[in-house]
């Protein structure tokens, strides 16, 4: 009985560790990836707060506090500090993010308040202004928040006065498309790539397996016919699958957020969660969106049938994609991990990653046709790279016939 | 008759992966399948290659439908080559091998358009080829079932069908009758008689005497990748049977008993 079992367990590993790609994909693969994602993280985190960190924010101060002026001061070496009282309209200028400005308003006689509380009947209120999402400018407000609330006196900061005072001023518009644009690149990736991986093994890697591709071979048909036809019409179905994940989470996404209770944990009031994340988008936007979302099923088509056909059999082709989903998955955390999209147009000839960046400034209304133009100009020639690989795969009898 | 195939100097050679030369039981890493194979062909007639298991029939039916390429030499069916024109080659021929499978999701009726589609037969024609093919093989019954809801012998009829979609002048068959039921078997040897008399040529390969006596008007005996004797079945008869002619030829060829 021990022996048999001890047989079977011999059996096993001989079996597990007979195939390298299982090995591969099981054992080495798993760490390495954890540690190129946890670095990855790291790297990004590091440089968005050393970006933000790097800036200048201008600090405007209405009634400075002698008491606290040294401190504020001595914040922080890129905060340039200037007393001036500011108007309502002040404040307005803040909706537009491009501003590295904060302004703090401390109540009247605020020295004299904190040294004799007893002189006034309400506790004194300190007001922060600033735009959450202007990187510089969030630092900048959660650093003197900090300070302020650790101080260990009776004030309060940033309780509103009065009925719909704000003191962030992004609008709800640009908090939901920044948070859009974070979230809604990876999953509509996720979705996309689970629709083409559900059907490309099956219709190349399926066809050598069944023994039906090489009834197709000995027709007249050519083969790059045949690897356009493949190519298209798994991008096309993998779309529709695609299509309708993307209206699921949009349809969804809201209402999950608009839950009771979750939006206040994400620091949005229940009431105005449905305003920021409506979708506030132009024609233009979906239409780019629609043409990204084709061009990133293509690649996926393209390159899942490439590993396809290389693979013997349908179980072999999912061992080799599950390396290539991650990487993908990988690319789609990458919104999450940068403040803004990239600036630099040699990226946006990157497969994958340039369909999330566009993607991304596309929901956080930063798109520009340039970056569009050339994501979809390379991403429809590495297609056609792809059925040129795939036309001289299926012209290969190693790799059709191979066994 | 004339020529419509004429096979020069084709040879191919596999690498072996190491799994390979354990079951080939050989240290060497390059198998000769074919070597400087060399026969023609005439329409109207059926030409049978005969050799055992391993003997290089299938490889070179292979390369005669362009699935895979000759290392050197060429072969040219009915005015196309394999190696300059593989297109043109199998537009000209029907090719059948158990290996090459229907996908089962499909009906009768969808494959035979599907396939007419891809040989660029008018529909008009495709229509009624279908029509008679169908009847003539039984299928009519079944053209709307779909191919894994079939028979297995069923399944078979109906991919001899599809290869012949077009109506090819050459048609090749790798081990025509290997897996049939005695009746399809019989089905598909009849259709053969009835494919040369409408003046097709046909090669095939197979192992089994009594279907070179029955069907073949010449042979060519293979061993080892190589045709050793080709002529009509009574050249190679040389007046025994063809069984006891075929054992005497590969006792001299492989130097040893069977």
């Amino acid at each position: 009985m021990k022996s048999n079992t001890w047989t079977i367990i011999k059996k096993e590993f001989a079996r597990f560790f007979g195939d390298r790609q299982i090995v591969f994909t099981a054992v080495i693969m798993p760490g390495l990836l954890i540690y190129i994602i946890y670095s990855l993280m790291g790297t990004g985190i590091q440089s968005m707060m050393s970006k933000g960190a790097q800036e200048v924010v201008t600090m405007r101060v209405e009634n400075m506090p002698t008491s606290l002026a040294p401190m504020l001061s001595a914040l922080d070496s890129n905060i340039a500090l200037v007393e001036q009282p500011f108007s309502d309209e002040d404040i307005a200028m803040l909706d537009d993010k491009e501003l590295n400005i904060v302004m703090l308003r401390f109540p009247e006689r605020f020295d004299s308040i904190l040294v004799s509380p007893a002189d006034t009947t309400a506790i004194p209120n300190i007001e922060i202004y600033y735009n959450s999402t202007n990187n510089a400018s969030n630092r900048v407000y959660t650093i003197v928040s900090t300070m302020l609330n650790n101080y260990g006196r009776p004030f309060t900061v940033n309780v509103p006065q009065q009925e719909g005072q704000r003191f962030d001023q992004a609008s709800d518009e640009s908090i939901g498309a920044m948070i859009w644009s974070k979230i809604l690149p990876m999953l509509i990736i996720m979705m996309l790539f689970s629709g083409v991986m559900a059907i490309a093994p099956s219709a190349i890697a399926g066809e050598k397996e069944r023994g039906t591709i090489a009834t197709l071979l000995v027709t007249p048909m050519r083969r790059n016919e045949l690897a356009l036809g493949k190519i298209v019409s798994l991008s096309g179905i993998a779309l529709l699958s695609g299509v309708s994940s993307f209206i699921g989470i949009a349809l969804s996404l809201p209402k999950m957020i608009q839950q009771p209770g979750t939006g206040s944990e994400a620091g949005i009031h229940p009431d105005t969660a449905g305003d920021i994340f409506a979708f506030h988008y132009t024609t233009s936007d979906y239409l780019v969106l629609l043409l990204v979302i084709f061009a990133s099923v293509l690649i996926m088509a393209s390159a899942i049938s490439l590993l396809s056909a290389l693979a013997k059999d349908v179980k072999n082709a999912g061992t080799m994609v599950t390396p290539f989903m991650l990487v993908v998955m990988l690319a789609g955390l990458i919104p999450m991990l940068q403040d803004g999209v990239s600036e630099n147009i040699v990226t946006y000839f990157i497969p994958f990653y340039n369909s999330i960046e566009v993607m991304a400034a596309v929901f956080s209304h930063d798109m520009q046709w340039t970056p569009v133009a050339v994501t979809l100009a390379s991403d429809l020639a590495y297609a056609g790279i792809a059925v040129w690989g795939l036309t001289r795969m299926f012209n290969s009898e190693k790799v059709m016939f191979g066994k | 008759m004339s020529e419509i195939l004429r096979v020069e100097g084709l040879s191919k050679t596999f690498t072996l992966s190491k799994k390979q030369q354990k079951i080939e039981r050989t240290s060497d890493r390059r198998k000769v399948a074919v070597g400087n194979l060399s026969f023609t062909a005439n329409s109207g007639e059926i030409f049978g290659l005969l050799g055992p298991n391993g003997a290089g029939k299938t490889t070179t039916l292979r390369m005669l439908s362009t699935l895979i390429k000759p290392d050197s030499g060429d072969a040219i069916l009915d005015g196309c080559s394999v190696v300059s024109d593989p297109e043109g080659v199998r537009s000209k021929i029907g090719f059948l091998t158990s290996e090459l499978k229907l996908e089962d999701f499909f009906t009768p009726n969808y494959l035979f358009d599907f396939f007419s589609r891809l040989h660029q037969v008018p529909e008009e024609v495709s229509e009624e080829r279908k029509r008679n093919m169908f009847a003539r093989f039984g299928i009519d019954k079944f053209a709307e079932v779909k191919v894994k809801n079939l028979s297995t012998g069923m399944k078979q009829k109906l991919s001899l069908v599809i290869s012949l979609v077009h109506n090819p002048e050459i048609i090749i068959f790798d081990e025509p009758t290997n897996g049939l039921d005695v009746l399809t078997a019989r089905t598909v040897t009849d259709y053969l008689h009835e494919l040369r008399g409408e003046g097709k040529t046909i090669i095939l390969s197979t192992h089994i005497f009594s279907l070179v006596e029955r069907l073949c008007d010449r042979v060519g005996i293979i061993i080892d990748g190589h045709l050793t004797h080709c002529g009509t079945l009574d050249e190679i008869r040389d007046g025994l049977t063809l069984e006891d002619r075929f054992f005497e030829i590969y006792k001299e060829q492989k130097g040893e008993e069977l």
